[in-house]
């Protein structure tokens, strides 16, 4: 493998110009489902209908995922636990009946540690240290901002579409009715004015937390081990470091599960890191074809 | 038990133990519509013809040269209208030209299909009409060695993305797309030379299509279980005709071609037709491959498991709680 490319574009570039690195952190264990984000979002950016909204059976989900019109996405998982068992230490006995229970009742819907518990989770751009959407943008139309956010200037992109497929986490997409790609500027404009993001003004219980990335990964450590210690025991930060395949996020989260389970990559990595092996075998494979054009006609004749 | 069989074992108990959001894809497959595989396809048989052109030329064989040099003219004229045409706001095409980007091999391509556009004409110019003498010595040479990577940046291309199955096939594919250059720029020109001058063009055909057929194999067991998505349903015909036409047309061109034009005229048809399929299956493989989130989970776990991935999450300290930072 070969060594990342380093490329200093945030501060460096920049200057005096440049701003303290802004982020999200998501506590997705304060989360409500409330969708407050996703609307604000919409209102705020004039976006469009998300194309799939509608009824999905996946559970409250009616925006399924993120995409060109939809910048932030509340996903609803339900998920059956071993009905009081393990936490309560309750028998086998007592597990059936509750479960026979449920079952007369026709109780489908109940809290944690009835037996089923709710993860709910907004999704959004991670705003990438290295961004593998900015890397492939053949019109520079995706950039990083002052703040170190990843922002499309729809007034440059021409609807390639290579950043689609680029993005690890299938954040980007393109828009049918102008061609166009779309995602979360973490609103540059609210940011110009020293303004909080409009996803995070509207949470109702502080799930989306906005600030310098600094003092939120801060806080989302104290969180962190506060879960840890009262026993939630799959809790974990997601993209908080800089030790990942992307170099950090400006947006990362705290889960309550695997990132597969709400529909993110456990190890997602910038493939621009690999671009030393991509180049080489492509340089590679053109001299072969140049070995082969001079093989056919190696016998001199006509 | 290799590296991708392992990652195959990954992506079965993925399956067995279904850890995804409703199935959901993690990563979005490309937007890339009907153009872009006869891309790969037209750039290929474009950029290789203007080496065989340009050889054909230095070793005296002016009627291969010429057709050489046409094929070479039409392959380099209908891929840029085929990019043009598949992207979201056509009228901006230009802005691909607002930069060098060494990390965006699209960008990089931009660059190598004006040079190798620009020069491929003024030879082809040149070829036919006599005109521009001065311009086609410099741009013949040019366009052959612009034609090398014209063949094979659109394999970089793919590889630089997050589809699975084409970044882990990332040192394969460029070999699948080169051979498959020298494949139908032979066989373009053996249907369209008389058989006496055709000779380069068929020995030419019939090494890319051997080379074709080997490197799929290659890319094919370095990818282990997750060469999977080139055998599942709606890609596999594509992959199975890409093979069969391939080697049928390499036995027509080796054998009765010599001498008969209507075998010439229909092994080349044949390893045409298997170089178009053979870039359909790679891009319908790899749309696959992103669609089903075991293909870009199971790697990715697997990965963190041999710790070759630091993985993206981190666990609490539970005592850190109390104290203060």
């Amino acid at each position: 493998m070969s060594e990342p490319l380093e490329i200093n574009v945030w501060p460096g570039s920049y200057g005096a110009a440049a701003k303290p690195r802004m982020g999200f952190f998501t506590d997705t264990s304060i989360c409500i489902g409330c969708k407050a984000c996703e609307v604000a979002c919409k209102e705020w950016n004039q976006i469009p209908a998300s194309p799939q909204q509608g009824f999905t059976g996946h559970s409250y989900d009616n925006t399924v995922d993120l995409g060109a019109d939809t910048w932030r996405h509340v996903a609803f998982i339900e998920q059956r636990k071993p009905v009081g068992l393990d936490s309560a230490g309750g028998s086998l006995v007592d597990a059936a009946a509750l479960h026979q229970l449920i079952d007369e009742t026709g109780l489908g819907t109940y809290q944690e540690g009835d037996g089923l518990r709710w993860l709910m989770a907004s999704d959004v751009c991670k705003h990438c240290t290295n961004a593998a959407c900015l890397e492939v943008c053949p019109t520079g139309a995706l950039f990083r901002t002052e703040f170190d956010t990843v922002v499309v200037q729809e007034d440059v992109c021409n609807g390639c579409g290579y950043c689609v497929p680029a993005c690890p986490f299938g954040v980007l997409d393109q828009r049918e009715e102008d061609g166009r790609v779309w995602k979360c500027t973490l609103c540059y404009d609210r940011l110009k004015d020293d303004k909080e993001p409009a996803c995070a003004q509207a949470c109702p219980t502080n799930s989306i937390q906005f600030g310098e990335l600094t003092d939120l990964r801060e806080r989302a450590d104290r969180r962190l081990n506060k879960l840890t210690e009262a026993g939630a025991e799959h809790a974990q930060l997601y993209l908080a470091g800089d030790e990942d395949g992307i170099g950090g996020a400006g947006a990362f989260f705290l889960l309550l599960d695997e990132p597969e389970v709400y529909g993110l990559p456990p190890d997602p990595v910038d493939t621009t890191d690999d671009l030393g092996s991509i180049w080489g075998a492509a340089g590679i494979a053109a001299a072969a074809l140049a070995g082969g054009l001079l093989a056919a006609f190696a016998r001199g004749r006509p | 038990m290799s590296r991708s069989d392992s990652a195959a074992a990954q992506v079965r108990e993925y399956r067995e133990e279904p850890r995804s959001y409703y199935g959901q894809p993690v990563v979005k497959e490309p937007v890339w519509s009907w153009e872009i595989p006869w891309y790969f396809f037209t750039g290929g048989l474009g950029g290789a013809s203007a080496g065989l052109a340009y050889l054909a030329e230095r070793t005296g064989n002016e009627p291969l040269a010429r057709r050489a040099w046409l094929i070479a003219l039409a392959g380099v004229t209908v891929s840029p209208a085929l990019l043009i045409s598949d992207l979201g706001v056509p009228r901006r095409f230009s802005n691909m030209l607002r930069m060098v980007k060494i990390t965006s091999p699209m960008s990089i391509g931009s660059w190598i299909l004006v040079i190798s556009g620009t020069t491929t004409v003024i030879s082809a110019v040149h070829a036919t009409t006599g005109l521009l003498p001065r311009l086609a010595r410099l741009a013949k040479p040019a366009a052959a060695l612009a034609g090398l990577p014209l063949s094979t940046y659109t394999a970089a291309l793919i590889s630089q993305t997050a589809v699975p199955i084409w970044h882990e096939a990332r040192r394969e594919l460029p070999l699948v797309f080169a051979s498959g250059a020298a494949a139908s720029a032979g066989a373009a020109a053996t249907a369209l030379t008389p058989t006496r001058h055709a000779g380069p063009a068929r020995r030419l055909a019939v090494l890319g299509a051997l080379g074709e057929l080997a490197a799929v194999q290659l890319m094919e067991k370095r990818l282990g279980g997750l060469a999977d998505p080139y055998h599942r349903e709606g890609v596999e015909r594509y992959t199975r005709a890409a093979r069969v036409l391939t080697a049928l047309g390499a036995v027509a061109i080796a054998g009765p071609a010599r001498r008969d034009r209507r075998a010439a005229v229909a092994g080349g048809a044949l390893v045409l037709a298997g170089a178009v399929c053979e870039r359909w299956s790679v891009f319908k493989a790899g749309a696959l491959s992103a669609r089903d989130p075991a293909y870009t989970v199971g790697p990715q776990r697997e990965r963190i498991r041999t710790r070759r991935g630091r993985g993206a999450s981190r666990r609490g300290t539970p005592d850190a709680a109390s104290r203060p930072l």
